[in-house]
């Protein structure tokens, strides 16, 4: 089974994100960047599948292509995947800031040629929180979708998903191929070992233009500002317990 | 302009998420349907029509429907999109499902997780987990939204809308084969009036339950937990709060033994009361938080369930 796994380029998660003065977006000038945490947690699933570790077989996953759509800086991203042990790469180099609509779109230019059997993705960016991309693409597959899965089990020609939702887990049975967006639970991604970071290094990753693919990827959406959300100052410090419980009943939230 | 919001069925009935969403569709537009969809959702459907506001109600039944699967779900309000100018879901897991899905066949941009409507276009939604808003105005004919119920009041009851029944789609490529909904006595975390939270303070997963049920017991308070005691192994990965976890905005929310990082202050600072319990004075969790105590966790949480009691 031929695995697609598209990632993004991040801030990394520890690192705040602060509102340029201007108003205009999120300031991305020199601060740390990394793979969308949901990302590295479905190219760790799919090297899981190539490995047979956990519950899936060896080899259930043949080969893991990598694909990430931003800028050049991007390559680094697709690298760490390949490190943790994804086969090859490909960047759809873009300055633009593409809304999930383009990326679906562009994604399924790339699954037309490359023909995987699944793709797994992470559920959602950490800065455009969205949550969209996989359901969009599989929209325009006419694939079947299993989003938020914390579990993935391959065999008999579908994924049978267990799906993080509200108030508990749902497992859904979707024939392949489909689109599988993965939440926190799934795994707990590995650290790329020296040797597989040199070895990485080697690893093919082929870099292309949006234009490449003739795709519509004109914006639907005007960003008319970004501002920092109200900002809540510190209160006090109170005594004891008995003290916090009296100020709790006053207030009303006891 | 007519609004269509899909409905956030819970059995026989339909659960506040729906009325919240009812709410900002009427900032769009004074004609708002609700669509109900699942297999014997009648009752469900007469709920709905109790919302004051709302002008008919279609209900959708299919056996297809019955598990809310995102590619019956498409096929049936796709069929209905002509005549509505937008269509809202809450931002449930089930609405963050198929709204993408919805929007991408009818070549849509999505506008997810919307927290304010400014005007027909233009909405307001968190990005960055809440560390930054972003004010966007869409240029697509038709919108597709999903609307953070936190951030609405609920419609009220009072409403007495006809109820339509109309065609549901047959399944999709996905077939529904189980589930098992967590049967517990305690709020769920993302819908929670409160919610108590530990870190990796509490050093084992012994501990942390020993600390944090009895007190979430006491206060009919869902548990969270932060990333590093998650990550710890002290509590499941589903009860994290953060930025890779769930955003949560509780009435109240006490961080226990939680030092403040800022992927966790991205998922609670929404919160309308914090409280922080640590030893350390210098955490930074005390600089969000209404009330802090300092002190051990160990002496301050049997206090608090004495002062409570």
């Amino acid at each position: 089974m031929k695995v697609l796994v598209p990632v993004k380029r991040v801030i990394d998660y520890n690192v705040k994100a602060r509102v340029k003065a201007d108003q205009t977006g999120v300031d991305l000038a020199n601060v740390k960047m990394s793979m969308n945490p949901f990302d590295e947690i479905a190219v760790e699933e799919a090297v899981r599948m190539k490995e047979g570790k956990e519950h899936h077989a060896a080899g259930t996953a043949t080969e893991i292509v990598v694909v990430s759509i931003g800028v050049t800086q991007a390559q680094e991203t697709i690298r760490t995947a390949l490190a943790m042990g994804a086969d090859r790469g490909l960047l759809i180099q873009s300055d633009a800031d593409l809304e999930p609509l383009a990326v679906a779109k562009l994604l399924k230019a790339v699954v037309d040629e490359e023909k995987p059997d699944l793709v797994l993705l992470g559920k959602q960016s950490i800065d455009g929180d969205n949550n969209a991309v996989g359901q969009m693409l599989a929209a325009l597959l006419d694939w079947p979708q299993a989003t938020f899965a914390g579990k993935i089990v391959i065999g008999g020609g579908k994924a049978t998903v267990t799906r993080e939702v509200d108030g508990g887990l749902q497992t859904l049975a979707a024939a392949l191929p489909a689109v599988v967006s993965v939440d926190l639970r799934l795994n707990t991604p590995r650290y790329a070992s020296l040797p597989n970071i040199m070895k990485a290094k080697k690893k093919e990753i082929a870099v292309k233009a949006v234009a490449d693919y003739g795709v519509d990827t004109a914006p639907r959406l005007t960003v008319k500002k970004v501002t920092a959300p109200p900002t809540r100052s510190a209160g006090i410090k109170v005594a004891d317990a008995a003290e916090l419980v009296s100020k709790l009943k006053t207030s009303g939230v006891l | 302009m007519a609004v269509l919001v899909i409905a956030d069925r819970d059995g026989d009935t339909v659960r506040d998420t729906t009325h919240k969403t009812v709410t900002a569709a009427l900032k769009l537009s004074g004609d708002v349907d609700i669509l109900v969809i699942g297999q014997g959702s009648k009752a469900a459907a007469e709920a709905a029509a109790k919302i004051a506001g709302v002008r008919k109600v279609l209900l959708a039944e299919s056996g297809a429907l019955s598990h809310q699967l995102a590619e019956a779900v498409t096929a049936t309000v796709v069929g209905l999109a002509g005549s509505y100018d937008a269509v809202l879901s809450p931002a449930t897991t089930d609405g963050k499902n198929f709204m993408p899905r919805i929007a991408a066949s009818l070549d849509v941009a999505p506008i997810s997780d919307v927290i304010e409507v400014v005007s027909n276009d233009t909405f307001v939604r968190p990005i960055y987990a809440g560390n930054a808003l972003e004010t966007v105005q869409s240029s697509d004919g038709k919108k597709v939204i999903t609307v953070r119920p936190t951030s609405f009041d609920a419609a009220g009851e009072g409403g007495a809308a006809p109820v339509e029944t109309i065609a549901g789609a047959d399944g999709g490529k996905a077939a529904f084969v189980s589930e098992e909904m967590v049967k517990s006595d305690r709020p769920e975390l993302g819908a929670a009036k409160i919610v108590v939270s530990g870190g990796r303070a509490m050093g084992s997963a012994e501990e942390f339950q020993a600390v944090m049920d009895p007190l979430a017991d006491r206060l009919g308070a869902a548990v969270g937990a932060s990333r590093a005691a998650v990550d710890a192994g002290y509590a499941p990965n589903d009860y994290q709060v953060g930025q890779t976890g769930k955003v949560v905005a509780p009435a109240l929310y006490i961080a226990i033994g939680i030092s403040g990082a800022i992927q966790h202050l991205a998922g609670m600072k929404d919160s309308k009361v914090i409280v922080a319990i640590n030893k350390d004075a210098d955490a930074p969790i005390f600089q969000v938080a209404d009330y802090g105590i300092v002190g051990d966790y160990k002496t301050v949480v049997p206090e608090l369930m004495k002062a409570l009691g």
